[in-house]
């Protein structure tokens, strides 16, 4: 490539999906990428790197003081500004709808931003896909553990074997027209009440 | 009939009030509306969501509506203001070291913007010589609390760009920076002011209707092409929010109305704190009782919800002023088009509303220093 490297300041507070996009930019020849964490010392940072390019997430609620910053032109020596143009109404929504907001200065060819941006937006939504999963994998887990708390209880109070247990619980559930979860819940809660107080 | 989901974006603010009980008690509904709130964390998001179309409408700073218009700071994509959320809300609160000093110089508690103002410039001249500037914050570069906090500094002969810092920082961490020493001073919404003198780390200065009379805050905003897509949805969301607003007026709904917005999902404050500051009453040093603020929130009095078109000539006034965009007359119409009277009147004729009769005024500031909406030219000359 016989233009320099793109400069790229990335201000993301999760750990793991800014190294997702660290990663991504690397791999797309991106050398030269900066990673701030720690929001008190922004705007030297920003000075030191002079980036090209900046991407916050969109969580972030430090991005109004970002925002402020490129306002002050005295302050960042090159005009910073979301996006390229009016033109690329679509590259803000693709990279909203995945939560990441990002700032090109001024002057910038958009070839020589695009990829970048492209890059970002698909790997924000690898994030979120990771932490979609994740949540489903919490969930099912925490499902597992009350179903086994209730088994257990009725196990207990009935003398009856593991599997006759489990279909009480599902008969009372499709009785009901409740989740399995929500009754196994329900038989944790109560026997906690019915408890001999001490 | 299914209801029509319309889709607002708020920030968690106590100006977020009237959008609450509007979905909460059934005031959208009663429209034909399913009212869904969306919190953000930054006001950037509020904008950008609002003009891709995340959003149909969103919880707004005045001057953002006229910023997005004018294309100052980012695209633009015209973006009209036809209700506003109240009026005023915001305080100006300084850290506990730095009231000391004021007093020391003749801040009273209570005393209005012109004492607490010639109090600040002594100290604040003092902390400039010695290369020690006194940094206030602020919540964002186009807000009513940045023009606010920059006329009242500016009107006590302190130069907001050069005695002192200002810098953005948003409202939830105001109160941990002020106690670590990180700002002076800043000037911001409720609960906000209240949750730094519950803290223990500041004091209230006064209310910013002590700089700007009956001044406004959030409004509604939305795209111009939205709404004009849309024009029905957009009257039955302004008649919601306007009954809405009478209701929030009603000391008897205020414990209620300070109990919802409290919850995690909105503004997640204190309702003890959300309490006072609808009944206008705050607490404006630790440990002292609170006193009484006349009209310093107001949801619907005195043609609250109104989006009068002076407001948004001043806002574009002080961007001129402060040099966030060059003066220029050509700007004047589109920045009056972003305020819209006749659509507020539209909306709201089927109810029996109280409605101004003219789309501008004269607005009065503390220095006695009228802003007259038809010579913005004339007005800048005459600022400090």
């Amino acid at each position: 490539m016989s233009e320099p490297t793109l400069r790229i300041l990335l201000v993301d507070q999760n750990v793991m999906r800014a190294s997702i996009l660290e990663e991504g930019l690397r791999e797309a020849g991106c050398a030269s990428v900066t990673v701030v964490r720690d929001m008190q010392n922004l705007l030297r940072r920003i000075v030191d790197v002079n980036p090209d390019v900046i991407f916050i997430d969109l969580e972030n609620p430090n991005r109004d003081v970002l925002e402020q910053m490129f306002q002050m032109s005295r302050v960042v020596s090159r005009p910073v500004a979301m996006f390229v143009n009016r033109s690329d109404t679509e590259t803000i929504e693709a990279a909203v709808a995945a939560g990441v907001g990002a700032y090109v200065v001024d002057g910038l060819k958009k070839e020589r931003v695009k990829a970048v941006l492209d890059m970002a937006v698909s790997r924000f939504n690898a994030f979120n896909r990771l932490r979609e999963e994740l949540d489903r994998t919490k969930q099912a887990l925490e499902e597992r553990k009350v179903v086994e708390q209730a088994k257990g209880i009725l196990m207990k109070e009935h003398g009856l074997p593991e599997d006759d247990a489990y279909a009480l619980i599902r008969k009372a559930a499709m009785n009901e027209g409740r989740k399995v979860r929500d009754v196994a819940q329900s038989v944790v809660t109560a026997a906690q009440l019915l408890r001999p107080r001490k | 009939m299914t209801r029509q989901k319309t889709i607002v974006g708020f920030m968690p603010l106590l100006d977020c009030a009237c959008l609450v009980a509007a979905a909460e008690r059934g005031f959208a509904s009663e429209e034909g509306l399913d009212l869904v709130l969306i919190r953000e964390t930054s006001w950037a998001n509020i904008r950008d969501r609002t003009i891709i179309g995340h959003f149909d409408a969103a919880h707004m700073l005045g001057p953002m509506t006229v910023a997005s218009t004018l294309g100052i700071g980012h695209v633009a994509v015209p973006v009209i203001a036809p209700f506003a959320l109240g009026l005023g809300g915001n305080a100006i609160t300084v850290s506990i070291p730095l009231w000391g000093e004021m007093k020391e110089q003749g801040a009273r508690p209570g005393a209005d913007a012109r004492a607490q103002g010639a109090a600040l410039r002594l100290v604040a001249e003092r902390q400039h010589a010695q290369g020690k500037p006194l940094t206030f914050g602020m919540v964002y570069p186009f807000s009513c609390h940045n023009y606010e906090l920059r006329y009242w500094l500016a009107a006590a002969g302190i130069d907001p760009d050069h005695d002192v810092r200002l810098v953005v920082l948003p409202p939830p961490f105001l109160a941990d920076a002020m106690r670590a020493g990180q700002i002076d001073g800043f000037c911001v919404g409720e609960p906000w002011n209240s949750a730094a003198v519950h803290a223990g780390a500041g004091v209230v200065v006064m209310p910013t209707t002590a700089v700007w009379e009956l001044s406004p805050e959030k409004v509604l905003g939305c795209r111009t092409e939205w709404a004009e897509r849309n024009p029905e949805i957009l009257a039955a969301l302004l008649r919601a929010l306007y009954r809405a607003s009478q209701w929030c007026e009603q000391p008897e709904n205020h414990a209620d109305l300070a109990g919802l917005l409290a919850e995690p999902r909105y503004v997640s404050a204190p309702a003890e704190l959300l309490h006072r500051a609808l009944g206008n009453r705050l607490v404006l040093a630790p440990g002292t009782a609170p006193v009484a603020l006349n009209d310093f929130y107001v949801p619907a009095r005195h043609a609250a919800t109104f989006p009068w078109v002076s407001h948004a000539l001043w806002f574009y006034s002080q961007m001129a002023r402060w040099g966030q965009v060059e003066f220029s007359s050509r700007h004047e119409a589109a920045v009056r088009s972003t305020y819209r009277p006749d659509l507020y009147r539209a909306a709201l004729a089927p109810l029996d509303a109280d409605i101004p009769s003219g789309d501008s005024r004269i607005e009065r500031f503390f220095d006695e220093r009228p802003f007259d909406p038809t010579d913005l030219r004339g007005y800048l000359a005459s600022l400090p």
